[in-house]
């Protein structure tokens, strides 16, 4: 369609009336809670991808969107911006898009601009700036159901000659207008008419411009949203407030723990059939033991979490979009203050019970850097979901079940509780440490929107959960797979006649005695250390490894994983490995992304130093003082 | 006493939206805060010669959530200090 560039079409193209052929890139731009992102997902539904910016932190979602008649328009998806003016991150990157010098991004060559049709005059200042930069803009009005229900109205016709720019009054949570939206961009939209505009750096004249034009369209203020007053009276009471809090936080865990207790059950037992199924229908040898002993299982030891993480993800989804998680920010914010943090810290740290790599990158939206490096710095403190495995298996080989708490608490739940208390803690003294040394700043300024409260939609939901699985699995397929693969390497080489070494002859068992004096005095011998050694990549691999360790020793051949753990380690010693796994960075993905997000080495060099040294000192200590 | 002289300075010098009971309205005179971020906050609302009302907070009464420019935008007290504010 865009290729017709020939000399024949010379004369049809300049024949009159030219319509504009239809854009190519559009970029999609509005201020934050404008359901910008409602409207993406509707226009791409899943020809989307995420993709991060060079250098920068920021994420955007690029997606095709199919318009009637064949065409097909990529939709770039750019972060919620008040204003123009490069001040945040957010906004360098909005202004480096539309003005064409983010690098290895065309400018493009339409806009399609979000505002809240429920608060125009307050979003149209964005609009004065976006007009100014003469793009081909197309101008959607979003939440037109909210508005009419709520007694509002506006004249699109009168509000489209003002801005010398077409505007659609849509709805992108029930798909209200979102057809008038691709014929807009089918038909091309042209540069906009001009018109009188304020000085964009004088924000009291773009106001006044702003209440003029939508007075011109006969705009009528919608009624405040009675729904959210009445709910925040209970989410934002002195007494209910906090105990709503707790109780959500509450769910969120026991969600966790034992709701994702059944999925998961399931998924090991796919993978222990199939790996069964490939074992019988393999010819026996080494190719039937890498596939089965060391890809599947390896593999499949980790995709068992994905119930857990996808549960974290669907509350925090729900929590974000229906509105609540602004408010939690708010009744966190006193607490976080008092170890220098803000509220905004509580959702990130929030997210890394599940896994620290989505928590670093929800810190994105603490403007204050030293704040967002510190929370960066604790969030691998959190339990994230991988440790989970690790804690189980040597709490369930080391500790006996008794009661602890009356019948409410057993004594291995009670020592799963002190874990998560211990990683905790760690994160609290952290953040005050770094909060008074390195990265004192001036408290930074709270400013937080709370967006009316919102129902969210399940389509919403769904493709940020498919997102996640997809990482996921990604990461699966990817690292964990590398790691398990590598490591059944290094356990069967160098082969004697053909057969695999014993485990302490390998290469594996070599590299294990190697740093056997180093972790000698936390009670931890050469098998654990290789263990150790692969759980760098991930931590939750080092039960796959122990599984293979184990399992490719004869002496240990029959006996179960914990009973072999049990002969392996004194329970000062397990204690140790519990208190090591609760404070040390191992885990690669985390690593690379806190080296993207703070753009280089140092400070993901900084944390696995800090990390390691804590784990260290603090296993040796668990080790001499229970022996 | 007290309540009679708070109330005699109110009227000399503008108050405080630190000030501002939960449920009144005030309007904003100035703000007394860094360039760069008195900025941000009159793109988020807080606009001189606009109307601004306190709404409800964090348990504690901080931060606080303010009623501006047909949105609701948190601020902390050590912010709300800096920013004053008329009776009208």
């Amino acid at each position: 369609m865009a290729s017709c560039h020939g000399r024949a079409d010379a004369a049809r193209l300049a024949s009159p009336p030219a319509a504009p052929a239809p854009p190519r890139l559009v970029a999609l731009i509005g201020p934050p809670n404008s359901g910008k992102t409602t409207l993406f997902n509707r226009l791409t539904g899943l020809r989307q991808k995420v993709a991060n910016f060079p250098g920068v932190t920021v994420e955007h979602h690029i997606g095709k969107a199919h318009l009637p008649g064949h065409h097909a328009v990529d939709i770039i998806d750019l972060p919620g911006i008040y204003s123009l003016n490069p001040r945040s991150e957010d906004e360098q990157v909005t202004h480096d898009v539309l003005h064409g010098a983010m690098p290895g991004l065309r400018r493009p060559d339409g806009v399609i601009l979000v505002l809240d049709s429920t608060n125009l005059q307050r979003h149209l200042p964005l609009a004065a700036a976006v007009l100014s930069l003469r793009l081909p803009t197309l101008v959607v009005l979003n939440m037109a159901d909210d508005l009419r229900q709520r007694g509002g109205a506006v004249d699109t016709e009168a509000l489209a000659n003002q801005l010398g720019a077409p505007v659609v009054l849509v709805s992108a949570v029930t798909g209200e207008g979102v057809k008038s939206v691709a014929q807009f961009l089918t038909g091309g939209i042209a540069v906009p008419r001009v018109v009188e505009l304020p000085v964009l750096q004088d924000v009291p004249a773009c106001r006044q411009w702003a209440r003029d034009v939508s007075h011109g369209a006969r705009y009528t203020h919608p009624a405040p949203p009675l729904w959210t007053r009445r709910l925040d009276a209970m989410f934002l009471h002195p007494l209910a407030g906090p105990l709503v809090f707790a109780f959500v936080v509450a769910a969120v865990f026991q969600s966790i723990f034992s709701w994702a207790r059944p999925m998961m059950d399931a998924i090991q037992a796919a993978v222990a059939v199939s790996g069964a199924w490939m074992r019988a229908s393999l010819p026996d040898g080494w190719l039937e033991s890498l596939l089965v002993d060391g890809a599947w299982s390896g593999v499949g030891a980790v995709v068992v979490f994905l119930p857990q993480i996808l549960l974290l993800f669907l509350f925090i989804a729900v929590l974000e979009d229906s509105g609540y998680l602004a408010r939690a920010a708010l009744i966190a914010d006193r607490t976080m203050a008092r170890v220098g943090l803000q509220g905004k810290s509580f959702i990130p740290l929030l997210s890394a019970y599940a896994c620290a790599v989505p928590a670093i990158m929800a810190t994105r939206t603490i403007e204050n850097r030293r704040d967002r490096i510190a929370t960066i710095l604790i969030a691998p403190f959190m339990t994230c979901s991988a440790r989970l495995p690790v804690y189980t298996l040597i709490i369930a080989a080391f500790i006996p079940e008794r009661p602890f708490f009356g019948p409410f608490l057993g004594t291995r739940a009670a020592a799963l509780l002190g874990l998560y208390l211990l990683g905790f803690l760690a994160a609290i003294g952290t953040a005050k440490l770094l909060k008074s040394s390195v990265l004192r700043s001036d408290r930074a300024p709270f400013v937080l929107e709370m967006p009316p409260y919102r129902m969210p939609t399940l389509t919403s939901i769904g493709l940020r959960l498919w997102d996640r699985t997809l990482a996921f699995l990604k990461r699966a397929g990817t690292v964990i797979l590398g790691v398990a693969v590598l490591l059944w390497i290094l356990a069967s080489v160098p082969t004697s006649n053909g057969a695999p070494p014993p485990i302490e002859q390998s290469l594996a068992g070599t590299l294990g005695r190697a740093v056997e004096p180093l972790i000698a005095p936390l009670g931890f011998n050469w098998k654990i250390g290789i263990g150790l050694i692969t759980s760098l990549a991930a931590r939750e691999v080092i039960v796959g490894t122990l599984g293979t360790i184990y399992g490719m020793d004869p002496d240990h051949n029959s006996a179960g994983l914990q009973a072999a753990l049990q002969r392996e380690l004194t329970f000062g010693g397990a204690v140790a490995l519990l208190v090591f796994f609760a404070f040390a960075m191992q885990c690669m993905s985390t690593l690379a992304v806190v080296r993207r997000e703070t753009g280089g080495w140092k400070w993901p060099a900084i944390q696995f130093l800090y990390m390691g040294t804590l784990a260290w000192v603090c296993a040796w200590i668990a080790h001499t003082l229970l022996g | 006493m007290q309540l009679g002289f708070k109330a005699a300075s109110r009227k000399r010098r503008a108050a405080s939206l630190a000030e501002l009971p939960a449920g009144a309205e005030a309007v904003i005179e100035r703000l007394d805060l860094p360039e760069e971020f008195a900025a941000r906050l009159m793109e988020m609302g807080f606009i001189p010669g606009h109307r601004v009302a306190a709404a409800l907070s964090a348990p504690g009464g901080d931060p606080r959530v303010f009623r501006v420019d047909g949105a609701e935008v948190a601020l902390r007290r050590e912010t709300a200090r800096h920013i004053l504010v008329r009776n009208n």
